[in-house]
């Protein structure tokens, strides 16, 4: 296992440009969630020229609709979903300044070109890992669009959050290169 | 051919002389499908069961499928994790092995897509459901159980709405009217990072064995690390449209390491499971040897025009749990 990398958020360029795909990442600090319905509120949100419900410059969104937490609990279980959905959405973001993602599986063409241009990374969590990963959340808010349930935008304060960087700011893609170290057909 | 045979008590098909001319020369001849069996003169006799059992084993299974990943899998992933050659692959299993037992110990969702409840029921004729309508028992499990463990709530009411339903039903259920009089619930919360990577091609006759192969090698390639690898692969073919693609979600039940009772379908399985883990995506799609757990075929007699295929995929946790019930003298 190569060295383990810990950041503290926000993520700034310089250390956006610092980060390579296949780093081994601990993620510190605030990020937000957003998935399918909270990922068109905002962009619909933003043709309408009204706010964000947050500041995305600099700032991580994790692709995540967690379980309801139980009674003692922060927050439920809280792994990645496909990222693919948003792929819609994220070029739009990522203009505003965004400078990582947390989520699961292929990003497109666009997305990658968007990353390469305002300087972004994309981050893996382990998909199907939800009960294990929610025991880096430390804390859990709700901020906006309360009315999506699973989908509302949240505030979490995460310690040690393990995560790979699937493709930095280079466009470099550990799927890519992951896949034809092993490939065998 | 097909052959008819009709005795006074067995109808059987037997479909006699079937050959796959393709590369890999599978071949094999009488495959038998007994359809029913009937028994002239049996003694009359049904039982009844009430609603809320249902209800209640619904609920149950619920929790159960959703906090106790399945030990085949959990076997399955600790030798995977001494097969696989990537490193990192070997520590994406070991997180995952972990995951299984958090779950587990602390009774929560192992994962958090809780996924769309499917509902397997097989009715025995002979089990009278008294107190309430079947589905509406199903669902009233569903919603309890959803409720109760702390389940997320991921299905909307239509989807060019896409308001949530709130309760996470209604299920999605397949009903089997069988022999007997118990009935067999069985629950498979499916995700939809996996169900989203799932195909179905209406083929051609001309395309044999080799095209079928293909499209669910081309199929998991194009899926990469999106379904949660290492996954498991429910095949279906033959049969119409819908038939391929039940078959294909009922493979996914049948446990990981056994394999299909006739060879030849075996042989198919294991041919499939090593061109996919060749493929090179591995654990989460970060590169290496294992893609895939699993590759479970199910075939059933198909139209002369018609090589339907579907591929259906599940996680490296495809989850599911059952229960027989039985009923009381009626």
């Amino acid at each position: 296992m190569a060295e383990i990398k810990r950041i503290e958020t926000p993520l700034t360029h310089e250390m956006v440009t610092g980060l390579k795909a296949g780093d081994n990442v601990l993620i510190n600090g605030v990020i937000y969630t957003a998935r399918d319905a909270a990922h068109k509120k905002m962009v619909e949100a933003l043709s309408r020229g009204e706010a964000l419900p947050f500041d995305v410059r600099d700032q991580i969104i994790y692709f995540v609709g967690p379980t309801p937490a139980k009674p003692g609990q922060v927050i439920g279980s809280a792994g990645p979903t496909t990222s693919g959905r948003m792929d819609a959405y994220s070029p739009t973001l990522l203009a505003l300044g965004l400078t990582g993602m947390i989520g699961k599986g292929l990003r497109s063409a666009e997305v990658i070109e968007a990353m390469k241009k305002q300087g972004a990374v994309y981050f893996g969590a382990i998909g199907g890992a939800g009960a294990l990963i929610a025991k880096c959340i430390v804390a859990a808010e709700v901020i906006a669009y309360p009315e999506l349930g699973p989908e509302a935008v949240r505030r979490l304060v995460v310690k040690d959050f393990p995560a790979m960087v699937i493709i930095d700011s280079k466009g470099n893609n550990l799927y890519e290169t992951g896949k034809a170290q092993y490939r065998r057909a | 051919m097909v052959e008819y045979k009709h005795r006074s008590t067995d109808l059987e098909i037997l479909i006699s002389n079937y050959e796959c001319q393709n590369t890999c020369a599978y071949r094999t001849t009488n495959i038998e499908l007994r359809i029913s069996h009937y028994e002239y003169g049996r003694e009359e006799s049904v039982k009844e069961i009430h609603a809320d059992r249902i209800v209640e084993a619904l609920e149950q299974l619920c929790l159960e499928a959703n906090y106790d990943l399945g030990e085949d899998i959990m076997a399955s992933f600790r030798q995977a994790r001494e097969s696989e050659a990537s490193p990192l692959g070997k520590e994406v299993l070991d997180r995952l092995i972990e995951n299984a037992q958090v779950a587990h110990d602390e009774r929560v969702p192992m994962c958090q897509d809780t996924g769309m409840t499917v509902v397997f029921v097989e009715v025995g004729q002979d089990l009278h459901i008294v107190g309430g309508a079947l589905t509406d028992a199903v669902n009233e499990g569903v919603r309890r159980g959803y409720e109760k463990g702390y389940l997320r709530k991921s299905v909307v009411k239509d989807p060019f709405d896409r308001v949530n339903t709130g309760d996470n039903t209604p299920a999605v259920i397949h009903y089997d009217l069988v022999a007997g009089d118990k009935i067999r619930l069985v629950v498979a919360p499916k995700g939809a990072g996996s169900e989203n990577m799932s195909a179905l091609k209406m083929g051609k006759p001309s395309d044999g064995l080799e095209g079928v192969l293909q499209f669910v090698v081309d199929t998991v390639d194009k899926a990469g690390g999106n379904p949660c690898p290492p996954i498991i692969v429910g095949v279906g073919v033959g049969g119409t449209m819908e038939k391929a693609a039940l078959l294909a979600k009922k493979a996914l039940l049948r446990p990981v390491g056994e394999h299909h009772p006739e060879e030849r379908l075996a042989k198919i399985e294991a041919e499939l499971l090593e061109r996919i883990n060749k493929l090179g995506i591995g654990p989460q799609g970060f590169g290496g040897t294992t893609t895939a757990l699993a590759v479970n075929l199910e075939v059933y007699p198909t139209h002369i025009a018609g090589m339907p295929v579907a591929v259906n995929i599940g996680c490296h946790s495809t989850r599911h749990k059952g229960i027989t019930l039985e009923g009381r003298e009626a």
